[in-house]
């Protein structure tokens, strides 16, 4: 019961991890912090166990640290810490900040005229937060081009949001494409059902089309 | 140049030498600082109203290897997004440097909104803050000089009146300003303009302290030569009673907690004005040690 939430979360978010870790996110597994590579944070922080999986699967830590998941000496809790499991570059677990933390890296790599980019995951409930729309509001506003953020509408926001991706390009962004009605058929929780809206928060260019083209085509899969 | 200018000052010198400094705002002080110069106005991000945001923001560029210093007026630095700070950078074990300005009841003619009392006992909670309470410009600027690059959190507690007198004052330590045998006076950052008259003539110890976490519970214990403590805080009274009682555990101790007392402050008029309705001053101070001390 406890964890039930917490189930639908790390399902839903499962495919959008895997074509991120498996086609688009550059990084190297045995060197997480490398001042190469794409960073991600899970603004949702809540059902981390997909990501973890998938960490695992990529080599970051070890496949059988999974099986201690939220035991007491485990590196691997209900909401990730950056400072105890490779990969991880953000803390999260109180909705709405994760979001911003990847508008700061964006920032950051931008003042250090780096080529990597940043990707973050929100969730439709986490968009009933405050601090959400700031960050949208900023990052459009600062034409954040090495930034994408992923928002996952499975429809757990308990506020009716209405037409997610207009609202994000009201706010600044530039939404990519929807997926609405995507069916999860290989999931548990088939009967759920996804949009997934992306935008890019700036002009979109070449490699950001393509990265989001490859992404959506691995999806329908 | 009041401490607030003198925050530009140094920042500003700090950034043109140190290239990982970062200043983010959210409006306030951003017309004070030099935009234009080239060298470091890319490193200067105003974010507009969005103080939650600011501290994530701020988190983010720490992630990757600056050092971010936030800045607002004290309740939306340190009270709205105090979760920012303790998740963002506390617990992901980060470093910041967070400067407010307009401390407990300066801008009185603002309000409570615009009050700060609370915001050292505040951020006292969070394991590892540090918190610094200068009390003149000059003591800001060694004490941020000396603690921007340390790796941890630092609050710099700004106030718009500064102390008549500046002193050396030094990370961390607290200033022996006066050795006596009646009691031992702590005063904390701008309270000392208040306390030195208040214990002219007085057989007291007077300890100056503007590193207020972590505190210098040694320099205490080695200068301390009375069971009188008396404390003399410019925000909510008592915050470092639990550093007192920890450092001088040995012995038996009694505490005269003085500052802003724990109560709405309704009136406006000037922060003189507020000093002198909850006792704040040379006399008021003087009368509560010697009515301790009776």
């Amino acid at each position: 019961m406890l964890r039930q939430h917490g189930d639908e979360s790390a399902h839903s978010t499962l495919d959008v991890l895997w074509v991120l870790y498996d086609r688009i996110l550059r990084y190297d597994p045995k060197n997480p912090r490398s001042e190469d590579r794409d960073r991600f944070v899970l603004s949702k922080g809540h059902g981390p166990e997909a990501l973890y999986a998938i960490l695992a699967a990529k080599g970051f830590f070890p496949i059988a640290s999974l099986k201690t998941f939220m035991a007491w000496e485990s590196i691997l809790g209900s909401h990730p810490d950056r400072n105890q499991v490779p990969g991880i570059e953000a803390s999260t677990g109180s909705l709405g900040h994760g979001l911003s933390m990847a508008v700061g890296m964006a920032l950051a790599l931008r003042l250090k005229k780096s080529e990597r980019r940043v990707f973050a995951l929100i969730g439709d409930g986490e968009c009933n937060e405050g601090s959400i729309w700031e960050a949208i509001l900023l990052a459009g506003s600062r034409q954040l081009s090495n930034l994408t953020c992923i928002a996952m509408n499975n429809h757990s926001s308990s506020l009716e949001l209405g037409d997610l991706a207009a609202k994000f390009a009201a706010f600044g962004g530039l939404p990519r494409r929807s997926m609405a009605a995507h069916m999860h058929k290989s999931m548990r929780h088939s009967r759920e059902e996804m949009t997934h809206a992306r935008w890019l928060l700036s002009q979109r260019s070449n490699s950001e089309l393509s990265i989001s083209l490859s992404a959506e085509e691995k999806m329908k899969t | 140049m009041n401490m607030r200018q003198q925050m530009v000052k140094t920042l500003e010198e700090l950034m043109a030498c140190d290239e990982r400094l970062v200043v983010v705002l959210a409006v306030i002080s951003y017309s004070l600082f030099n935009q234009t110069t080239s060298a470091f106005a890319k490193r200067i991000l105003n974010l507009g109203i969005m103080e939650q945001t600011m501290v994530s923001v701020a988190a983010g560029i720490a992630m990757e290897g600056f050092i971010p210093v936030v800045h607002s007026i004290t309740p939306f630095l340190v009270e709205r997004p105090f979760e920012q700070i303790k998740d963002d950078f506390c617990y992901q074990q980060l470093s910041g440097k967070f400067i407010s300005t307009g401390a407990s009841y300066d801008y009185s003619t603002e309000g409570m909104t615009h009050q700060g009392s609370g915001a050292v006992q505040i951020l006292r909670s969070l394991p590892g803050m540090q918190i610094v309470v200068p009390g003149t410009p000059g003591e800001f600027d060694a004490l941020l000089r000396e603690s921007y690059a340390n790796g941890a959190n630092t609050y710099f507690r700004l106030n718009v009146q500064s102390n008549p007198r500046e002193y050396p004052v030094r990370f961390g330590k607290l200033a022996v300003l006066k050795r006596g045998k009646q009691a031992t006076v702590i005063a904390v950052g701008p309270m000392l303009a208040a306390v030195l008259p208040a214990v002219e003539n007085m057989d007291v110890t007077l300890l100056y302290c503007t590193t207020v976490a972590p505190f210098d519970g040694e320099t205490l214990r080695e200068t301390s030569q009375s069971s009188n403590i008396v404390l003399v805080e410019p925000y909510y009274g008592g915050a470092l009673t639990p550093d007192i009682w920890a450092a001088l555990q040995q012995s038996p101790i009694r505490i005269e907690a003085i500052g802003v007392p724990h109560q709405l402050l309704t009136h406006y008029g000037t922060p003189r004005q507020h000093d002198e309705a909850i006792g704040l001053t040379p006399q008021g101070i003087r009368c509560r040690i010697e009515a301790f001390l009776a």
